[in-house]
């Protein structure tokens, strides 16, 4: 079920360069069900800024109620939500849309998550879940420069872990379709998140594989209901359009025309 | 004596509260939430008589207090918002108000023809405003003689009343509210978005997909406030005022300035539960100011 709650910040901090870990409690955890859902949060009780951000979740913890969101202090909003202090309360909807199909993947098989920047903190929750399973994750994370970089021990200690940076300084240098290439292991099924143009590479250059991708459009109410966040499906897909708020954002390869 | 309830052409509201067209889409996603029993009303997204996919993307922008969206009337088209939408709304206490648009007249005309026959449906709003198509749409609200044609056009064939919906993108927004009385309208709804842009700052290019798009939300306030004002003076039909209305103080001040009923758009985006709150608030409001019934809200500004 989808709620609103004022949820209280316990933990927040600087994990990177203008990335931030902010950790919330409150009873909506209950209802997080599949990582890849996301949370839209209101960061300002005023109309400054107006509309509500989306955003990941990026792992939950049923036992103490708690769940973490990653994200990018960037614009406007979440710049205002990087001045949150622990105490304080934030407007939190959620959890919206359908995550990633943990079922998808057998216990004893090997997947690979594919992230960049922004994109990774939902593998993190997905990678737990993964692995929880029986399932073994091979995580390839791209980032623009070492500064961004985050969450790769955390990461290392789910699976194999690849860190790949645009400008080389840490890690591999290139993108993750680089690492990609050169990885020996075979893999049932791919998930990722990540940037337009990567979720494009990944879809051809695995056209034979099982793959679901986390896609990323402008909201507005986030539930279904304005038609804000509409991508228009390929030609084999039933419908002619889906919403990523409601009917995503994660989709399976194939679905979403892009 | 329920102190919230209005009566104006074709609709018993048990209270003056309902949401947006475009905003509340056909009510599934918000019936999740709470429910729609609770709404004065319903007013559905716009139906046409085709399935409409709408503009590209990015339809949405935020702006200072507001935004701007391009959606290009997206809806799944007369036939199934008939079948399928509009049935399902049935097993709710609550009367829809249908948003009809289209290209032509004839389009208007089939709409609304087949759209005012389904069991919930109260009244039509005739969509003369939207400024997100290529044809039709604006293009019939920012003409009085083209506006009143439409309005007497729908009129003719619709089973129920029949409230047009103005655009705010006009001159002399009182010729247009006279010309769809005379030409028969039942009640005016007011104001649709205005027209604006937002550009990206680094390319100099617009953000949304379609150029420009229709401001809506608390920034748009004034304007409409301003026109349901102008036009209360100078028609005698009923309005449903809206424009950025987000809280109680707001659906006082659009009564005041002279409508019997107000709608809640782009605040639903914002506080998915405004409607019912704002419902909940109303009767200590009226308290406040010492008033028995909301009707005796409206039309104060000019008393
Ligand atoms: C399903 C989903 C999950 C996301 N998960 C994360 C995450 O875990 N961590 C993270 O850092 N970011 C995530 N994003 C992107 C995040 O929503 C944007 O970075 C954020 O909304 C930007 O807000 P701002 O205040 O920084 O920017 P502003 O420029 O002030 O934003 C203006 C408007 O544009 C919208 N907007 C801007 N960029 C985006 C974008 N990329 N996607 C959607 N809307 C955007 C904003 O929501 C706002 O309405 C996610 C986006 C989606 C759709
Ligand atoms: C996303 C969005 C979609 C809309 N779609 C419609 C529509 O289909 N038909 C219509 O008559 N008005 C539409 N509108 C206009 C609203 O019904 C309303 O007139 C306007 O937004 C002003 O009210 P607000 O400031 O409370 O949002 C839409 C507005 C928004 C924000
Ligand atoms: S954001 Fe409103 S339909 Fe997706």
């Amino acid at each position: 079920m989808i709620r609103q709650e004022r949820m209280r910040v316990v933990k927040h901090r600087e994990i990177a360069h203008n990335i931030y870990e902010m950790t919330l409690i409150g009873q909506l955890v209950h209802e997080m069900k599949s990582p890849g859902q996301f949370v839209h949060i209101r960061v300002s009780d005023s109309y400054e800024p107006l509309l509500r951000r989306p955003i990941s979740i990026a792992s939950i913890d049923r036992e103490t109620l708690e769940f973490t969101i990653i994200y990018r202090a960037e614009g406007r909003g979440t710049s205002m939500l990087a001045t949150k202090n622990i105490g304080d309360e934030v407007d939190v909807l959620g959890p919206l849309g359908n995550g990633f199909p943990i079922d998808e993947a057998a216990p004893g098989e090997t997947v690979v998550l594919v992230g960049g920047g922004i994109g990774v903190p939902p593998l993190y929750e997905l990678s737990k879940r993964l692995v929880e399973k029986g399932v073994k994750p091979i995580h390839i994370l791209g980032f623009q420069t070492k500064e961004v970089v985050f969450y790769e021990e955390l990461f290392g200690e789910l699976g194999e872990t690849h860190v790949v940076t645009v400008d080389g300084t840490h890690g591999h240098q290139g993108f993750v379709t680089t690492v990609l290439a050169g990885l020996k292991t075979d893999f049932s099924t791919y998930f990722t998140c990540g940037p337009t143009a990567m979720l494009v590479a990944m879809e051809n250059m695995y056209p034979d594989k099982k793959g679901f991708l986390s896609f990323e459009e402008r909201m507005g109410c986030g539930l279904g209901a304005c038609f804000a966040c509409v991508c228009k499906t390929t030609e084999q897909t039933a419908v002619d359009y889906v919403k990523v708020c409601s009917d995503g954002p994660v989709f399976a390869a194939g679905v979403v025309h892009i | 004596m329920n102190r919230l309830a209005i009566e104006i052409p074709g609709l018993s509201l048990k209270n003056p509260i309902m949401p947006a067209s475009g905003c509340f889409g056909f009510g599934k996603e918000y019936a999740k939430l709470y429910d729609l029993s609770k709404l004065g009303a319903i007013m559905i997204k716009a139906t046409t008589l085709e399935t409409r996919l709408g503009n590209p993307t990015p339809r949405v922008a935020e702006t200072a207090s507001g935004m701007l969206n391009a959606i290009g009337l997206q809806n799944p088209g007369l036939e199934k918002v008939i079948a399928e939408e509009l049935k399902w709304l049935e097993q709710y206490e609550v009367p829809i108000i249908a948003n009809v648009a289209g290209t032509l007249t004839e389009d208007y005309v089939e709409v609304a023809k087949h759209i005012s026959k389904s069991k919930n449906v109260k009244a039509l709003e005739l969509n003369i405003s939207c400024p997100n198509v290529k044809c039709g749409g604006i293009t019939f609200g920012t003409d009085a003689a083209v506006a009143a044609e439409l309005t007497a056009a729908v009129k003719a064939v619709s089973e129920v009343p029949v409230y047009v919906k103005l655009s705010p993108n006009v001159t002399d927004i009182g010729e247009i509210a006279r010309a769809v009385e005379a030409a028969g309208a039942d009640g005016i709804t007011m104001i649709n978005t205005l027209i604006g842009m937002r550009l990206d700052t680094r390319t100099g290019k617009p953000v949304i997909a379609n150029g420009t798009g229709g401001l809506s939300g608390p920034a748009v306030k004034p304007v409409a406030l301003r026109m349901v004002y102008e036009v209360a003076k100078q028609v005698s039909i009923p309005i449903i005022g809206m424009g950025g209305i987000t809280t109680v103080d707001d659906v006082i001040d659009f009564m005041s300035a002279g409508a019997s009923a107000v709608a809640v758009g782009t605040a639903n985006f914002v506080d998915p539960f405004v409607c019912p709150n704002i419902i909940e608030q109303l009767p200590e409001k009226l308290d406040w100011l010492g008033l028995n019934h909301v009707s005796e809200l409206i039309g104060r500004s000019h008393r």
